[in-house]
């Protein structure tokens, strides 16, 4: 009876015992995400490839719900039960975490030198001190559209604006294609594919953005009333009762071959690939006179830090530079083409679509989307409320010029550079 | 031996009757959810937490960007409310009163059809529906076309004037099991001697509904209406599901449950404001609250009761 | 019998059938627009989502996805353990609970009554960090337990609500007969009172569970591991920031119809059940 006890203490102490050395052998990270569209990727490529590199670290990717994202990761970081690494949103939804302590600075980290200031300017305090973030992609606004459509038309690209709605004038006029597949049912289509798609050509990328920043422009200037007023003129060539269209519904038309047109981001790319059995060509938001310098919105949209928190500090900064070195970079925008890298490292791109795209970076000037930095911390949101003016503009419910008056009132009421 | 004599000491089984339903009520839902209210009478001053009595309901109710966003809301679901009792609680109650017929065959196959999309999650109602009434893949513009009504179609997802009314319309569809089975469990638990006295008294049929079921289910009838009042306030996934946490098109849809979620957990690059947030959550209690007494202490009293 | 009477409940039969197979249309059309197509192929569901699927376009593709990704049998049983667990501590608890209230005249009664009802009034939502912070503390996080324990909190003050309602219609010459013959207050309600609001009991839980069963936000903070998640959370992965996989997402969600149809059936069996059971008393 004795020994038989005996026996088995030992036995369970040497199972303890083994468990824990296997436990102090294997770190398993945990990442949070709302990338759920990646988890293939992240499963069979990624991942793979870092256990292959690290042994003794093991991954996990654990997206949430994308619509629930920010909602579900402040609770779980308040209550101690988040992942120890956190994919980032740009700007002040990140910001707010570093500052409330949940994310680490990673001044120290190795890689951070592989980025130039405007990558990382979307994950960084005011001060510029402390980047909380490792930056991962970009992504880039502008049109996609249907080659064969077009050659059977008889098309070419449009350069200028002018050109733009001759050319969708065209495709109406024959009546066999949707002209633009776009809705304002989600409301951001509106103003993401729309406003901050065009916008940049009009209040010239940075210097506008900027000056918005500093109080020197107001929204109510022309250069930001201007894209209001193209967008309205976009209603004619959407299609019927395009005020009920989802963003979904959108994608589906084009990809089903019924619309020619379809105002992009560059995210778009591997999904239409798979989708699509036609030939898709892009071009860049058309300018207002030949030879006027272009703009694009070229946005850093998602990074990735580390839970202030994590039991395992060093295995995630392993983690974290081994996002930021060029082999990350490769491995990550080719298994998601239309995701840009974000390091200096210059990377080959396979597919043709998102070598369009990128291309765009040399003979344009880049900015990021207007709303995102700093002019939406305040109540009422500036974001939120260019997604509600967009979709209304379009549908013809407000004028660009009320809209314009209405989002710059709210800006007033909280923003000081603004108030002057 | 009365239960309610004064000279029995302590009615132990009282307390443990009420035992595990209050503490685990209170420790998981109660002391949470108050926990949360009361940031309504705080704000986050540098970081800290600074109270500040009540002046986020003077922001919400006196600050014009607010108020106006919460008048419309509450207007909008008070409109949402009354498409329930209207259209929702008769239906309701008619389908019950069909089936609660003895002599009706494949009673069984109804209830359980009619039932099917109170169970359906909102993510398949919303596709479901806005796969039908979409203008673009054409089922509802098809099946009107087919009835000759083509004109009458709109893209009412997506037009101010229609929108919330579709929607009201899409919540009765789903739930309209709900008033069904509790008027249904109300009217099979009349007994049959009642009926029976009622028919030999030659009240059969429609009077029978209205004379002797009617009278005797209002106290069901009272239940489903403030369970319908408490649900349309507390309203939010369907919404949400179908038209996003901005509930477009340009705010008609924004109900209280979808303004207190933006306003409580964000969206997009809006930042969560738990101490609004909770601000409006405990407008909401009230109003919840003051439906749910008058019903209590007004009417449930007053109704009058049979024992069977 | 007069032939009149015959004619005339003939008539009204055949009006009671018409309206309800008129409503049942309404009810089951957009369901099967649903069913239907999650056996196609995504272009089919766009270009004709009203045709059934033919040799062309008929697809398992969704299916197939569903039962690629994750171990969706695995999800369905945490489904069912945690609705069917929830359920029974809601119903037993909430019956003795509305019991209590229903029965007994005692101080605070509309008191007690009010404070167990104020849980209907606030989404229990807002309450997500400190319930998480509970649970973290208990180390309860990503366990099943820990849904049960909140889907029970949930559902009791309808339970609670619903049920005092209904006992109050029981007679109390049957349970002063009771007391009479001796019987404890426990056993009045086990054996006396709990058989003759069993249709009441079929109500709530038939209500009770269909929240609990579709819930995606307690599941993705309480219990996101892959051991812990539900069918709704399961479903979830397809629901892409950009891309959505419609064909699994129909598909998991057209399953997930399945279980909570048979509880309903059963439940809603006990509606009957319950009334013969109180018509012999």
């Amino acid at each position: 009876m004795n020994s038989k006890l005996a026996r088995g203490l030992l036995l369970s102490a040497a199972v303890l015992s083994l468990a824990g050395a296997a436990q102090a052998q294997d770190v398993t990270l945990t990442i949070e995400s709302w990338r759920n569209d990646d988890l293939s990727i992240w499963q069979d490529k990624i991942i793979p490839a870092f256990e292959a590199a690290n042994p003794g670290i093991k991954v996990n990717f654990a997206p949430s719900a994308p619509a629930e994202y920010n909602a579900v990761l402040n609770s779980k970081l308040e209550a101690g039960s988040a992942g120890d690494l956190i994919t980032c949103r740009p700007f002040d939804a990140s910001l707010a975490l570093y500052d409330k302590g949940y994310l680490a600075s990673l001044a120290e980290l190795e890689g951070m030198k592989n980025f130039s200031d405007v990558a990382k300017s979307a994950w960084i305090t005011d001060d510029g001190e402390n980047p909380f973030c490792v930056p991962m992609a970009s992504v880039i606004h502008g049109f996609i559209y249907n080659k064969d459509a077009f050659e059977e038309l008889g098309l070419s690209v449009p350069e200028t604006e002018d050109e733009f709605f001759a050319v969708l004038e065209k495709i109406k006029e024959d009546g066999t294609y949707i002209p633009m597949a776009m809705g304002t049912n989600d409301q951001w289509e509106a103003a993401t594919m729309g406003y901050q798609n065009i916008g940049p050509n009009y209040w010239k990328g940075e210097e506008g953005r900027k000056a918005l920043i500093s109080g020197e422009q107001t929204l109510t200037d022309a250069a930001w009333v201007e894209p209001y007023k193209t967008l309205a003129r976009w209603k004619d060539y959407l299609g019927d009762g395009f005020e009920a269209q989802t963003y979904p519904d959108s994608q589906n038309l084009f990809t089903l071959g019924r619309a020619a047109i379809y105002p992009a981001g560059s995210w778009e790319i591997s999904g239409f690939n798979t989708q699509a059995d036609f030939e898709m060509g892009a071009f860049p938001p058309p300018v207002k006179e030949a030879g006027d310098t272009c703009y694009i919105s070229d946005h850093t949209d998602i990074a990735i830090g580390m839970n202030a928190n994590t039991e395992h500090p060093e295995e995630a900064k392993t983690f974290l530079n081994w996002v930021a070195s060029p082999e990350f970079a490769s491995l990550y925008a080719n298994a998601l083409p239309g995701f840009f890298p974000l390091s200096e490292e210059p990377v080959e791109l396979e597919d043709p679509l998102a070598q369009e795209f990128i291309s765009w970076r040399e003979k344009c000037e880049s900015t990021i989307r207007s709303t995102y930095q700093i002019l939406s911390r305040g109540t009422p949101n500036l974001e939120n409320e260019t997604w509600n003016a967009s979709a209304n503009v379009i549908r013809g419910s407000e004028t660009p010029e009320d809209a314009a008056k209405r989002l710059q009132d709210g800006l007033t009421s909280w923003y000081e550079p603004q108030k002057n | 031996m009365t239960v309610s004599s004064p000279r029995m000491p302590v009615r132990w089984h009282i307390g443990v009757f009420l035992a595990p339903a209050v503490l685990v009520y209170t420790a998981i839902m109660v002391l949470p959810l108050f926990g949360t209210l009361q940031l309504s009478f705080f704000r986050v001053v540098d970081g800290r937490d600074v109270f500040v009595g009540l002046d986020n309901f003077r922001t919400l109710l006196g600050d014009p960007r607010w108020s106006a966003s919460f008048w419309n809301a509450l207007g909008n679901n008070f409109w949402f409310f009354l498409i329930h009792m209207a259209v929702q609680n008769p239906i309701g109650i008619l389908l019950a009163a069909l089936l609660s017929n003895p002599r009706l065959r494949m009673r069984a196959f109804y209830r359980t059809a009619i039932f099917v999309p109170t169970i359906l999650s909102f993510v398949i109602v919303g596709f479901g529906w806005k796969l039908i009434l979409s203008p673009i893949w054409g089922v509802a513009p098809s099946i009107l076309d087919a009835v000759g009504l083509k004109s009458l179609f709109a893209p009412w997802l997506g037009k101010e004037e229609y929108a919330l009314t579709t929607l009201g319309l899409i919540s009765v569809w789903q739930f309209v099991g709900i008033p069904m089975m509790l008027i249904y469990a109300a009217l099979l638990s009349i007994p049959d001697e009642i009926l029976e006295a009622a028919e030999c008294d030659g009240i059969t049929g429609m009077s029978q509904f209205w004379k002797i079921k009617l009278p005797l289910i209002l106290p069901s009838i009272g239940i489903i209406s403030i369970l319908t009042f408490v649900g349309n306030f507390n309203a939010f996934d369907l919404i949400y599901a179908a038209q996003g946490a901005l509930a477009g098109p340009n705010y008609a849809t924004d109900i209280l449950g979808t303004f207190l979620y933006r306003t409580f957990f964000g969206f997009q690059l809006q930042i969560g404001d738990p101490n609004m947030g909770s601000a409006i959550a405990s407008i909401m209690f009230l109003i919840i609250l003051m439906g749910v007494c008058i019903y209590l202490f007004g009417i449930q009293t007053r109704l009058r009761r049979y024992q069977f | 019998m007069t032939p009149r009477p015959a004619t005339n409940s003939f008539g009204r039969a055949l009006a009671s059938h018409a309206i309800l197979i008129a409503y049942t249309v309404i009810a089951l059309f957009p369901v099967l627009v649903i069913v239907v197509n999650s056996f196609k192929q995504r272009n089919a569901i766009f270009r004709s989502p009203l045709s059934l699927p033919n040799s062309e376009t008929f697809s398992l593709v969704g299916y197939e996805t569903v039962m690629a990704q994750g171990d969706f049998l695995h999800y369905f049983q945490n489904s069912l353990v945690v609705t069917v667990a929830s359920l029974f501590f809601v119903l037993l608890f909430g019956a003795m609970a509305a019991f209590a209230l229903s029965e007994y005249r005692f101080r605070g009664n509309s008191l007690m009554g009010l404070y167990l009802a104020l849980g209907i009034m606030i989404p229990i939502r807002l309450g997500t960090v400190a319930i998480l912070q509970l649970m973290v503390a208990g180390g309860l996080v990503n366990t099943l337990t820990a849904l049960i324990l909140v889907y029970t909190a949930q559902g009791l003050p309808l339970a609670v609500f619903i049920l005092s309602e209904f006992m109050k219609q029981v007679s109390d010459d049957l349970k002063n007969a009771g007391r009479i013959d001796g019987l404890s207050e426990y056993t009045i309600f086990f054996r006396l009172v709990l058989p003759l609001v069993r249709p009441a009991m079929a109500t709530v839980a038939v209500f009770t569970m269909i929240p609990i069963w579709n819930d995606l936000w307690f599941p993705l903070i309480l219990a996101p591991a892959e051991e812990t998640k539900t069918v709704t959370l399961g479903a979830q992965v397809f629901i892409g920031q950009f891309v959505t996989n419609w064909n699994a997402v129909l598909s998991a969600l057209s399953l997930a119809i399945l279980p909570v149809l048979v509880l309903y059936i059963i439940f809603s069996r006990q509606l009957i059940a319950g009334i013969t059971a109180g018509a012999v008393k």
